[in-house]
């Protein structure tokens, strides 16, 4: 099974396992049909450095160090540095690192489809990540339901939308703000909540803690929670949109608190990226969202591991 | 000392001071928070199964675990007594610890004691041993049902379907990790 296991056989190192050619043809199309989508509404496909150096400094997230910078977490400083020049709808599809995350829904390099739309807010942009996910699928055969970690997921007609103060009501053993003060809200996402989400049918969760949205912007009624949303399917995370924030005093107190808390846990130190800062007085206000490309394969292909759906792992390039 | 991002399925930690291997793992990160290390444990010395979440900052000491030669002596009660062929010293693991290995445990087999600091906790199994069929049917000739395998008793009490050439007083080699029979060892 394992491609490693005869490292004798030099043909076996050109070639990836036979039992990944279904993934790596659904990968093809359903990146064809992401371009077809987008590019039928008119965004405009961008590139962007790779290699950067400033990525955001944020809390939880690891960079990867290369060549006195880092290889970019997210293209999305650079895309809304776009966006401040005047590009109205632009996405990418890029490879993105990050640093220690392994694991069966997890690889340190992965590919992201990250698309901005100037104008719109998390709102409508959860109309339109669903219009592009529905799209994707159609393009692949599914347009009634599909089969994904055990569950039928409905794709026609209403799509379970809640907030994550609901989602917390419903599934956890305490509420929200008890889960805040006890800094345990990660700890029952990933316990209670997850696992319920999107397995009827695809899941928008939204409504985040400010603290956990460090670019987007807080809702107006309520300023302790972010315009930002998770969308989910069959209990997997696929993608995160937000409403962004403009405003590039509040981002860089926001930067230095999170810079602050690095420093606090021995993480890699992250300087301010001051060229981002900058361009946000010209930034209009917008939504964007970063979809995981490989967690869509998983899910059209009804794949349990992302090892599944590449073409080598990063333990299969190990020399 | 490890950290957390050590942590692998057959790890061996130090858990309230008793040594605990991993048996599932899995790593998590909801969007945008931290990263979570979700344990499966397996308690070395009772068997005892719990789950545990696990954060980036959390440390763990390794559990220090060492294999010693021994040889298998006798069983008493629930006791199996095995003896350290260098210094002769003796020690006893229970019924529970020796678990399925008791099917293949005859006199002086040559085995390996897991030890926890002084205390022994389990017992590895050479991958084959060779036993001795104490009972077993005997084959009706032109019985084409039977053909594939028949059921026999081997002189510990373990059951295992042979081929139906074994007779009674044969000696087989089993597979002691799958229990199965290899094949019959020539006179």
């Amino acid at each position: 099974m394992s491609p490693g296991s005869k490292p004798n056989n030099p043909k076996r190192g050109f070639q990836p396992p036979a039992s990944r050619h279904a993934a790596l043809n659904l990968r093809a199309g359903i990146i064809r049909a992401i371009r077809k989508f987008l590019d039928e509404l008119d965004f405009l496909e961008v590139e962007t450095p790779i290699l950067i150096s400033a990525p955001a400094p944020e809390r939880h997230i690891e960079p990867i160090p290369a060549s006195g910078g880092f290889l970019h977490t997210s293209p999305e400083l650079c895309m809304k540095r776009l966006l401040a020049a005047g590009y109205q709808r632009i996405y990418q599809i890029t490879r993105c690192f990050r640093a220690g995350e392994r694991g069966r829904l997890h690889l340190p390099e992965f590919t992201m489809l990250e698309w901005y739309h100037a104008g719109i807010d998390y709102r409508e942009l959860m109309r339109e990540c669903r219009m592009l996910v529905q799209s994707v699928f159609m393009e692949c055969g599914k347009a009634d339901s599909i089969h994904f970690a055990g569950h039928t997921i409905k794709l026609d007609g209403q799509w379970e939308t809640l907030s994550v103060a609901e989602a917390f009501e419903r599934w956890a053993p305490i509420t929200l703000e008890q889960a805040l003060l006890a800094e345990t809200f990660d700890l029952v996402m990933v316990e209670h909540i997850e696992p319920q989400l999107g397995t009827r049918t695809p899941s928008f969760i939204y409504n985040y803690p400010i603290s956990m949205g460090s670019l987007a912007r807080p809702c107006p009624d309520n300023p302790m929670l972010a315009e930002r949303f998770e969308f989910y399917i069959g209990g997997l995370e696929l993608a995160n949109g937000f409403s962004e924030l403009t405003d590039q005093h509040e981002q860089r107190k926001r930067f230095r608190n999170d810079i602050a808390n690095r420093k606090g846990s021995e993480k890699s130190s992250s300087p301010m990226p001051e060229r981002f800062l900058a361009s946000l007085k010209f930034m209009p206000e917008a939504a964007g969202i970063a979809l995981g490309v490989d967690r869509l394969v998983m899910v059209l292909g009804d794949y349990s591991e992302i090892d599944e759906v590449v073409a080598f792992t990063p333990e299969e390039v190990k020399d | 000392m490890y950290n957390a991002s050590d942590l692998r399925k057959g790890l061996k930690i130090l858990i309230d001071k008793e040594p605990y291997i991993i048996v599932d793992f899995q790593f998590s990160k909801p969007g945008k928070g931290q990263a979570l290390y979700r344990c499966k444990l397996k308690n070395m010395i009772n068997g005892i199964t719990l789950d545990r979440t696990y954060r980036s900052v959390d440390t763990f000491e390794q559990a220090s675990l060492e294999q010693r030669a021994m040889q298998y002596l006798y069983q008493q009660n629930n006791e199996f007594c095995f003896m350290d062929t260098e210094n002769y010293n003796q020690v006893f693991l229970s019924s529970d610890q020796v678990g399925d290995a008791k099917n293949f445990l005859t006199d002086n087999l040559d085995v390996e004691i897991l030890f926890f600091g002084e205390r022994a906790i389990g017992i590895t199994l050479p991958n084959f041993v060779n036993l001795t069929v104490t009972h077993a049917e005997p084959w009706a000739k032109g019985d084409s049902v039977a053909g594939d395998s028949k059921p026999v008793k081997v002189e510990t009490g373990y059951l295992l379907r042979v081929p139906p050439f074994v007779q009674e007083n044969d000696k087989i080699t089993i597979d002691t990790r799958t229990g199965e029979y290899v094949t019959r060892v020539k006179a």
